[in-house]
């Protein structure tokens, strides 16, 4: 353990109420969709997972909630040994076995397709996919609604493709069976969850994202 | 069916208050103070056999905790036992350990009823067997005379368990068969109870349950409603060591040691067309010093094996379904005590149809 | 996340562990407080309370069966002493976060050039005691040894004669 746990940085300074504080942020963002949520909890996971994302899989995550994470995450030997350290979550090879996915970005989202939406029954068996989107560029233009938004909302995408977005609505539906998502941005997490209904309205602004 | 009500906050923060009044021994001593409050440690010191079956029965090896919850109850075991449970669904789980060697350690206890001299000997341990069972004036602690008649015979490491001298002949069934995976136990706190269970969640849900509850199934296939015809043949006290590996270090390590009870038990079996006539057993083990409780768990786990041996299934303690499912007192206990709970509305309900049914009944009489 | 090779080997760090784990928090406190040019500690997880789910064996060699939780305390620690970095990992049954956190830090000291000193006046010393309690608890424990001895028995043996 020696060399492995020497590179190890501490998780929460204090387990419990840091925990809440994440957890409630948690909440209200799943409460008010696309609304972002305050969350500053000290925490220095190795890069290039950042406190944010890393607070909420300290807080969501724990032996039994199989943990994906993106290729790019997966290559950090840091982030995946803190990662099991502190939550000794099981990691999976494959996105469609795990109850969490944790993404560095929003381009490193797993297809939507081998995403788990869980069952009729067991709908709370489905995936949450936590993103890092640090760059919250204006890459759409949205409008979302459904419970937890007066009328409607206009939503610049925090920076989650295009394509993401159409699968999304292509497996809506199904509720109760659906994916929640979580986005970190920075001192933020927004929610996204299954029953928030995306809409475009206006032309694609991706091509001047850069802007 | 139970209908939400509200209000009476200012009742019930009163009739908390009153309960903690009752706990003091205020009254009791007819002092106006209350009196000096037990301390947990001097629970766990004196009355360790009540703390071992709130830990049994709450699934939840830590004495500390228990007699605090025991404390908190004022004594009543179902609700210490309650809060225990409650409680374990705080903490997260690190992960299994590695399976118990009740073999490993030397026993504080162990004796036979099937073979008088057994390796190790007949070691009777701290016991209530011998005792005349007369109300004593005052309790005593007298020194243990080290000059006993028995030699100590080398000190032998540990003691065999008797069913391993027994050795898997054919007149005593094996462990396991020889084409063995051992696989990894199903957990009854992660998934649905669902019936048939397998041997191994079915010892299970006897570790966590009554101890009442078990006795009296034990003692009725004593009786005769399905008969087992049991020997003890092993009951075993003492600490052994858990191991568990943790993933940061990759391989086992001692983490203490954990007091338990184990009984053996071997019972008569005729024999079926597959299987020849030999010994069956029942298993028994149970967190502390319990040994009652893992006599009636190692009777009641032999009556549930009734089906593999092709024995009728005619008594209740041979119905998996009906044992294992009332077996669990904070459920039982739950559901009897919910009754108490307003039902205003249903009993209304019926109160209604019953006024009707019986102005129907009277108009009817009248009539003829 | 495994041991790296120059590691304690495992049957002495399983010797330790039984060792630490078996002492009493106030044994611990006070060698630690006798420990001379401590160095910083770092927490890097816990000392945290949870469970582990005790497994026993049906009959004692056979399938294995979930007999019920036990409360375990766990701590991790990082002690850093003039440059030098060593990590030690505790888990403990029991709710003892002291108890956890201490035995991490001699965990930690054992993984460190101290390695002689610790064992020599924390191991040695905890396993004596250890060792001296326990032959008297076995000593009291066998005095209740008995020879039952039953009327066959006392029948048995050049008495045969006088049955008839």
């Amino acid at each position: 353990m020696n060399q492995a746990a020497a590179t190890l940085t501490p998780g929460f300074a204090q387990p419990v109420q840091d925990a809440q504080r994440v957890f409630r942020a948690v909440l209200e963002a799943m409460a008010r969709p696309l609304q972002p949520q305050a969350l500053a909890v000290p925490l220095t996971p190795p890069a290039p997972l950042t406190a944010e994302a890393g607070g909420v899989v300290l807080t969501l995550c724990d032996e039994q909630t199989p943990l994906w994470v993106d290729p790019q995450l997966h290559r950090h030997h840091e982030v995946t040994a803190w990662l099991g350290f502190h939550t000794g979550a099981p990691l999976v090879a494959a996105a469609a076995e795990a109850l969490f996915c944790l993404a560095s970005s929003p381009d490193a989202v797993p297809p939507f397709e081998d995403l788990s939406p869980g069952t009729d029954q067991e709908p709370h068996r489905s995936t949450t996919l936590i993103v890092q989107a640090e760059q919250t560029g204006s890459r759409q233009r949205l409008r979302g609604t459904g419970p937890g938004i007066r009328e409607a909302l206009d939503w610049d995408g925090h920076g989650m493709t295009e394509q993401f977005r159409t699968a999304r609505a292509e497996h809506a539906g199904g509720f109760p069976r659906g994916v929640d998502v979580l986005i970190t941005g920075r001192g933020t997490v927004t929610g996204l969850p299954r029953t928030t209904v995306l809409e475009p309205t206006g032309p694609d602004t991706a091509a001047e994202g850069g802007a | 069916m139970y209908v939400a009500v509200k209000g009476g906050e200012k009742a019930i923060a009163n009739a908390h208050a009153l309960l903690a009044q009752r706990g003091s021994g205020q009254e009791d001593s007819g002092e106006s103070a209350a009196q000096e409050r037990i301390a947990s440690r001097q629970l766990r010191g004196q009355m360790g056999v009540l703390v071992s079956r709130v830990m049994n029965e709450g699934s939840l090896y830590d004495p500390n905790l228990a007699a605090k919850a025991l404390l908190q109850a004022q004594g009543d075991v179902l609700e210490a036992v309650t809060l225990l449970r409650s409680y374990r669904t705080t903490l997260p789980r690190f992960g299994a350990t590695v399976a118990l060697d009740t073999g490993a350690l030397p026993p504080e206890r162990r004796i036979s009823a099937t073979f008088k001299d057994l390796p190790g000997g007949q070691q009777l341990g701290a016991t209530f067997d011998y005792t005349h069972r007369l109300l004593a004036e005052r309790l005593q602690v007298s020194e243990i005379p080290k000059d006993t008649e028995e030699e100590d015979d080398a000190a032998p490491g540990t003691m065999p368990r008797i069913t391993d001298l027994l050795g898997h002949g054919s007149l005593v069934e094996p462990d396991h068969p020889e084409d063995w995976a051992d696989e990894d136990p199903g957990d009854l706190t992660r998934e649905p109870t669902t019936f048939p269970m397998t041997r191994p969640e079915r010892l299970q849900a006897l570790a966590r349950g009554d101890e009442g509850f078990l006795l009296s199934l034990g003692y009725s296939t004593q009786r005769g409603f399905g008969n087992t015809h049991p020997f003890a043949g092993e009951v075993r006290v003492g600490e052994v060591e858990v191991l568990f590996e943790p993933a940061e270090i990759g391989y086992e390590v001692p983490i203490g040691r954990i007091e338990i009870t184990e009984c053996q038990m071997v019972n008569q079996f005729v024999g079926s067309a597959e299987k020849p006539p030999q010994f069956t057993r029942g298993y028994g083990l149970s967190f502390g010093r319990a040994e009652r409780k893992a006599m009636s768990m190692a009777l009641v786990d032999r009556a549930l094996r009734s089906e593999e041996f092709g024995e009728r299934r005619i008594s209740p303690a041979q119905d998996e379904e009906f044992v294992i499912s009332h077996a669990d007192n904070v459920q039982a206990a739950g559901f009897v005590e919910h009754l108490k709970l307003p039902h205003y509305v249903d009993f209304q309900a019926e109160l209604v149809l019953l006024r009707q049914l019986n102005a129907e009944f009277e108009g009817s009489e009248d009539a003829g | 996340m495994a041991e790296s090779s120059t590691a304690v080997p495992p049957e002495q760090r399983q010797r330790t562990a039984r060792v630490l784990a078996a002492a009493s928090q106030q044994e611990l406190a006070e060698l630690w407080h006798s420990w001379p040019q401590k160095p910083q500690v770092e927490y890097l997880r816990g000392p945290e309370s949870g469970l582990v789910m005790v497994q026993g064996r049906v009959g004692g060699t056979g399938d294995r069966f979930n007999l019920g939780e036990a409360t375990v305390t766990r701590a991790t620690v990082t002690l850093n002493a003039e440059g030098e970095e060593s990590t030690g990992t505790a888990y403990v049954l029991g709710s003892y976060p002291e108890h956890a956190g201490l035995a991490a830090i001699f965990d930690a000291l054992l993984n460190s050039s101290q390695r002689k000193r610790a064992m020599a006046e924390i191991i040695t010393v905890l396993e004596q005691r250890q060792n001296t309690r326990e032959a008297a608890r076995r000593a009291d424990a066998r005095s209740t040894v008995v020879d039952f001895f039953t009327v066959a028995r006392e029948n048995d043996g050049g008495e045969g004669d006088q049955d008839e």
